[in-house]
């Protein structure tokens, strides 16, 4: 008799299912979407099932690790590979995947729908939709604001003894660095602190070689004390604003916190390592994406009340690293249709409400200007304030050749201890010019 | 009707051939079956060995850019191959391919060779401790990267609390792969760790093929064990030893999945071997023609040094 009810109970889920993807299969079409494996992406699979009950579109989602999403989907692009009609692509790719005809251009879908960019923040526009920089020529809709931001141990920083101690030695209260020399101080006040009787180190920082990783840790360093990618009056003109006293002082903060307070064996860190650090109890401070604070919030050993949230503190100025996407549609899609109609939906006010609400992080004003979202989350006063003041690296289609040149430069003064921060900011710029000339730009 | 006798015409096992086509094949010449025969193959190599190679030395000589499909292809001649080979990075790849080459041959033949030698005597277990010393080989390139990472992690690491243990230091004070000094070594370790049974088996085989009675006969001559070892083992198994030189030479002139999970090339550049510089260029950078030049000179490189090489193993087998 159970065997029977399991039976029956299995056939009515099996009809009910098979209600609900009928509009899909009726229609008999389904979209692919490319991003990367992590929260974010759960929150969209989420997301977009309203699409497919809206429309009938059906959605496949491939998702890759972060390690090898740029080897995989550049890849993709590069052979014209149809897998993904939809791609939310790095902020960097834009340049490269609208020159040579990957993304669709989407100036006219956007005029036909009523999409104004506008209505989005425009640190983002600037970031994940335009080719080139500051016109109006969009190639994405921006699809997930991000930037680079701190966690601290809001437990650990509460503690009588360590609020102590601290004061004591540093003669002010333990609290949210709002310097970058604070915030020096205070991983080095927890450097090989015992805390519960666990040796605990001060902070996680980005030391990663081989990706992009290094490049998008010193950054946060750099441009708080005035590195520029470029004369602003006269584009490619490095010299100085690269190399300047200010960015030679950046690097060599930055090398200084490597070298007081990351932990043992830091030297390749990046976003996941940066996780576990945090995760597992070792460093009182992260530096990392805010697309992980939603998990880290969530988790049940450091989150909650345990965690506390800030934006890249300020040196001689205050600035952060952009990070997120927007999303395009592949110009070798089959369905481009399809993917367009993906893209009218996701630019609705209620989806986007709804995106920030599933853990997504929207770039429409309608949800950041809203004047309840600072409290909407713990750490959405944070990420709007980082929003205001992203810069992004290059986004030429050379920006890989340009990235892999600071990963080197970077790396090897900061972990390998190779010669000084001019020479390492000298070399860079000599590299930068050196691929820009085989670009055939003038400067 | 027609259904029936269709049916009564299958044969089981074998299909026969058509009467014509027996014929034919039976009618065809040695030569011409020989090539029939090895046609396929010949195809196959064209198509996936020949081709690519004909197409990379041209794309060698041009600008192309994969990730540049729609742009103007422009003949370059020699230029890729002349910053190739006045670029001091590049310079710097090769001397740690070869720092890396030259220690993991000679460990590798060392502790094969020796690790052989024991295996070759029987002795209790003999059969359990050989499988266990051919684990590693068979464990892939990427599990052994991500197990020896955590290996050397210097908090929780095995290897970092052994060294301690042994020596004394604390065990997070130095990092195998965060460390100028340490890091090379830290991936020759690995690859020692992963390959010394590879030549061991190759000199085992070398070991087993000396037949007894040349030591039956030196025995009678009185001819003591180191003299034994040094005038009959190791010159029969010398063409053995240096045929595992030339693979593990090879292979670890290619290594590039070892050295990308364990320090992606880093600290700095310290462990950026020539097939790390090669993947940045070719897929990180798309900058196909240069990274084809690139791959013609280690592809020369290495195939000039090992054909000098095989030219010493026959002389030594000759002999």
């Amino acid at each position: 008799m159970k065997a029977l009810f399991a039976a029956g109970g299995a056939l009515a889920a099996a009809l009910c299912i098979g209600a609900a993807t009928t509009p899909a299969q009726a229609q008999g079409k389904t979209i692919t979407l490319c991003w990367a494996a992590w929260d974010p992406a759960n929150a969209l699979v989420e997301l977009s099932k309203d699409f497919t009950a809206k429309t009938g579109i059906g959605m496949k989602f491939e998702f890759v690790p972060w390690t090898n999403y740029a080897d995989r989907f550049l890849n993709e692009l590069n052979s014209r590979g149809s897998l993904c009609d939809l791609i939310i692509g790095d902020s960097q790719w834009i340049g490269g995947a609208a020159e040579n005809g990957q993304y669709v251009k989407l100036n006219d879908f956007f005029k036909k729908e009523g999409i104004s960019m506008d209505d989005y923040m425009p640190a983002t526009v600037v970031g994940y939709s335009q080719w080139p920089k500051n016109t109006p020529n969009y190639w994405a809709l921006p699809a997930m604001g991000d930037a680079v931001g701190w966690t601290y141990r809001r437990d650990w920083f509460a503690r009588p003894d360590v609020q102590k101690d601290f004061k004591a030695k540093y003669g002010r209260d333990l609290a949210v660095p709002k310097t970058l020399d604070e915030l020096r101080d205070i991983a080095q006040f927890f450097q090989g602190r015992e805390i519960d009787g666990k040796k605990v180190y001060g902070a996680s920082i980005y030391t990663e070689r081989g990706s992009e990783g290094i490049t998008m840790g010193v950054s946060n360093y750099l441009y708080d004390y005035g590195f520029k990618y470029q004369d602003p009056n006269k584009p490619y003109a490095m010299d100085g604003f690269v190399n300047s006293a200010g960015a030679v002082k950046g690097l060599e903060a930055y090398k200084e916190l490597y070298k007081c307070c990351t932990p043992p064996g830091a030297s390749n860190s990046y976003m996941s390592e940066g996780l576990d650090a945090f995760k597992s109890g070792q460093v009182a401070l992260q530096m990392n994406f805010f697309a992980f604070f939603p998990g880290l919030y969530k988790d049940p050993n450091v989150g909650g009340d345990k965690i506390g949230f800030f934006s890249n503190p300020a040196a001689t100025t205050q600035a952060t690293q952009l990070g997120g996407q927007g999303i395009s549609v592949v110009s070798y899609s089959k369905n481009q249709g399809e993917a367009l109609q993906y893209i009218k939906w996701f630019a609705g006010g209620d989806v986007q409400k709804k995106w920030w609400a599933l853990g997504g992080y929207s770039c429409a004003k309608s949800v950041l200007n809203d004047p309840g979202f600072p409290d909407s989350a713990p750490f959405a006063k944070e990420f709007l304030k980082s929003m205001g003041m992203v810069v992004d690296f290059w986004a030429e289609p050379s920006y890989a050749q340009l990235l892999q040149a600071e990963q080197k430069r970077v790396h090897d003064y900061v972990v390998a201890d190779k010669g000084t921060a001019q020479e390492a900011l000298d070399g860079l710029v000599k590299d930068w010019k050196a691929i820009f000339k085989e670009e055939g730009k003038k400067f | 009707m027609n259904d029936l006798s269709a049916s009564s015409r299958i044969t089981y096992g074998a299909v026969p051939l058509q009467p014509g086509l027996a014929r034919r094949v039976r009618g065809l010449s040695d030569k011409a079956l020989a090539w029939l025969f090895i046609t396929p193959t010949i195809v196959l190599l064209l198509a996936i060995n020949i081709f690519p190679l004909v197409w990379t030395i041209y794309l060698s000589f041009t600008n192309y850019r994969a990730n540049r499909s729609n742009a103007p292809v422009k003949w370059l001649g020699i230029d890729w191959y002349q910053t190739i080979l006045t670029d001091p990075d590049i310079w710097a790849a090769m001397q740690v391919t070869a720092h890396f080459v030259f220690w993991t041959v000679v460990i590798e033949t060392v502790l094969g060779f020796g690790l052989a030698f024991l295996i070759d005597k029987k002795f209790r277990g003999h059969g359990m401790w050989t499988t266990i010393i051919l684990l590693p080989m068979m464990l892939s390139p990427a599990v052994v990267g991500n197990f020896w990472t955590f290996l050397y992690q210097p908090q929780i690491g095995l290897f970092n609390y052994m060294v301690a243990f042994l020596t004394g230091r604390s065990a997070s004070s130095f990092q195998m792969l965060g460390d100028v000094t340490l890091s090379p070594w830290a991936i020759v370790i690995v690859d020692a760790w992963m390959w010394t049974p590879y030549v061991m088996l190759i000199c085992l085989a070398g070991l087993r093929s000396i037949p007894d009675y040349i030591y039956e006969a030196a025995e009678v001559d009185r001819a003591s064990k180191w003299r034994q070892f040094w005038s009959i083992t190791l010159p029969m198994a010398l063409p053995f030893i240096m045929l595992a030189v030339l693979f593990r030479g090879i292979e670890n002139f290619k290594m590039f999945d070892m050295v990308n999970l364990l320090t992606g090339g880093g600290p700095g550049s310290t462990t950026e071997v020539a097939s790390i510089t090669l993947k940045r260029a070719a897929f990180e950078s798309w900058r196909t023609g240069y990274s084809s030049a690139f791959a013609i000179i280690l592809f020369v490189t290495v195939f000039g040094l090992a054909n000098i090489y095989v030219k010493a193993l026959n002389r030594v087998k000759s002999r």
